[in-house]
């Protein structure tokens, strides 16, 4: 491997890692003004201008809380489990195509930190990964509340990638590869959006994402009414502060690969006929990506301030009884669609 | 049984059509609510900048009052002090000097005026019980703070500002 390469990589790398950051910390904020203006209230507007220094001033709090280690927890687990929560949230940003090539003095430079051919696999395995560090978090802290939640999590988790997965699979036989580099290239301009072809998946999709971030109406692992804060009730300080980080970044992240491969990633109308330079059309790509990246963390809030808690029971039936059998049915009329397709025209 | 109101309604708990056991539809109204609260006005009111005029009749922080030279009113009678439910006026009293004509208006004044303001429950009756129109309780709402001590409000923070006779005479004849 040469040099430029690895410094390319480490560049692009540093920059979607701190943009990650920067985009979960305003989310924080986003989230409390979101909640404020549909509440008809202003939301926090003292920290500097519009409060836009809250998440600063939110973040300094963390760390200067007292740090607190219950006597009878897990040391090593209770550690670890914060830990693998921002880690692998981290982590699952490395496929997202965040835009097409720029040509950089010669060098074409994909911005993208990893083409691997099983990217959507990839993103399945972190997320499956991701309930770990509940989990973990959830048992170490020798709370009855704690594992209420940390089982909670797992068993919703568990439920909800089935059906995502489900509804994943009729979105790879439409585009026939793994890749999300491929998928996002598919889908250029504004009619080939995967969105016209698998309406009934995103749906599905996007009530599993809700699921698998553990947002409102699916946040029962923390539901404060029952379980006093779920999987981190015992958690005080940073370690509280990175549980709540890692679902703003799973948020991101989701939100990502849901305009990726529904919405066109970094496509955007009449791309083709601007006649632009190939940078040019890069650079408005990414940043067509991010407002619809950001458009769905909006819908997101949008949701949790507009519907209440699921029951348990309720959860469940929506998952096994409802998106499951749904899914399927998608798979198979996307199968019959296709065959259609591929024998009559 | 028969209501009485007249404003009783049955209703009927059908079972949910397909439409409705969807959600879908459902959600998106709950949404439409949700996202016209979000460009509404704010009923927010910005505190320190921003703040909500008081009611007339609102009853805040005593002060104690000059008359027209600017003397203070209060002679130290020790009604309000009689007429307090909750005991909250304490006072010593001291008679006037040769040359303070023109600080106190009574012969009698209050050396020593306090008001603990954790016990004063702000009734009012006070200002009904002093003859002479020496306390109002016209003021701000008390602001908080650390010590229990501080909450005694001496003369230093009751008695009113002493104003200019001769711009309050200007004011009147404008």
């Amino acid at each position: 491997m040469e040099t430029a390469f690895i410094i390319e990589k480490f560049v692009l790398i540093t920059i979607v890692f701190v943009l990650t950051l920067v985009i979960a910390m305003y989310s924080t904020l986003a989230e409390r003004k979101v909640a404020g203006f549909m509440q008809d209230r202003k939301g926090p507007d003292r920290a500097g201008p519009f409060g836009i220094l809250q998440p600063l001033a939110d973040g300094g709090k963390f760390f200067f809380k007292e740090e607190i280690i219950p006597a009878g927890a897990h040391k090593s687990l209770f550690i670890a489990g914060p830990t693998i929560a921002i880690i692998t949230a981290c982590i699952s940003s490395a496929v997202i195509p965040w835009g097409q090539q720029l040509t950089i003095g010669g060098r074409v430079i994909d911005l993208q930190v990893a083409d691997i051919n099983v990217g959507i696999l990839y993103v399945f395995g972190v997320i499956a990964l991701g309930v770990y560090g509940i989990m973990l978090g959830g048992w170490a802290s020798n709370n009855k509340f704690s594992l209420m939640g940390a089982i909670r999590a797992a068993s919703q988790s568990i439920s909800y990638e089935i059906a995502m997965g489900l509804s994943i699979i009729a979105l790879l036989m439409v585009t026939q590869t793994l890749s999300i580099k491929d998928i996002v290239a598919q889908q250029s301009g504004f009619v080939n959006w995967n969105i016209w072809v698998q309406p009934l998946g995103f749906i599905i999709f996007v009530t599993c994402a809700f699921a698998e971030c553990n947002r409102v109406p699916f946040d029962l692992p923390e539901c404060e009414t029952e379980l006093v804060g779920g999987y981190h009730t015992e958690y005080s300080s940073m370690k509280l502060g990175l549980y709540m980080f890692s679902e703003y970044i799973n948020m991101f992240v989701s939100s990502a690969i849901m305009s990726a491969l529904y919405f066109g990633g970094y496509n955007f109308p009449f791309m083709n006929d601007l006649g632009l330079s190939q940078n040019w059309i890069t650079v408005i790509g990414v940043v067509v990506f991010f407002l619809k990246i950001f458009a769905f963390i909006f819908f997101f809030m949008w949701i949790r301030w507009t519907l209440p808690r699921f029951r348990y029971d309720q959860l469940m039936n929506l998952g096994w009884k409802i998106l499951i059998p749904l899914a399927i049915a998608n798979i198979v009329l996307t199968g019959v669609i296709t065959l259609i397709k591929d024998t009559y025209w | 049984m028969e209501s009485l109101s007249n404003r009783k309604k049955v209703l009927e708990q059908k079972p949910m059509n397909f439409w409705e056991r969807m959600y879908l539809p459902a959600i998106i109204k709950g949404m439409r609510v949700t996202i016209r609260h979000f460009f509404k006005k704010k009923t927010t009111v910005s505190y320190p900048e921003v703040e909500r005029p008081y009611s007339k009749n609102y009853r805040g922080m005593h002060s104690l009052k000059r008359d027209e030279e600017g003397r203070e009113r209060c002679t130290a009678c020790g009604l309000c002090a009689l007429s307090c439910p909750a005991e909250a006026i304490s006072m010593i009293s001291a008679e006037r000097k040769k040359g303070e004509e023109h600080l106190y208006r009574e012969e009698k004044y209050a050396a020593v005026y306090e008001i603990n303001m954790l016990r004063c429950i702000f009734c009012g009756l006070c200002e009904e019980a002093c003859p002479k129109e020496a306390i109002y309780l016209d003021g701000p709402h008390v602001p908080a703070d650390y010590l229990r001590k501080d909450f005694i409000y001496g003369k230093d923070k009751l008695v009113e500002e002493k104003f200019d006779v001769n711009l309050l005479e200007m004011a009147n004849l404008k």
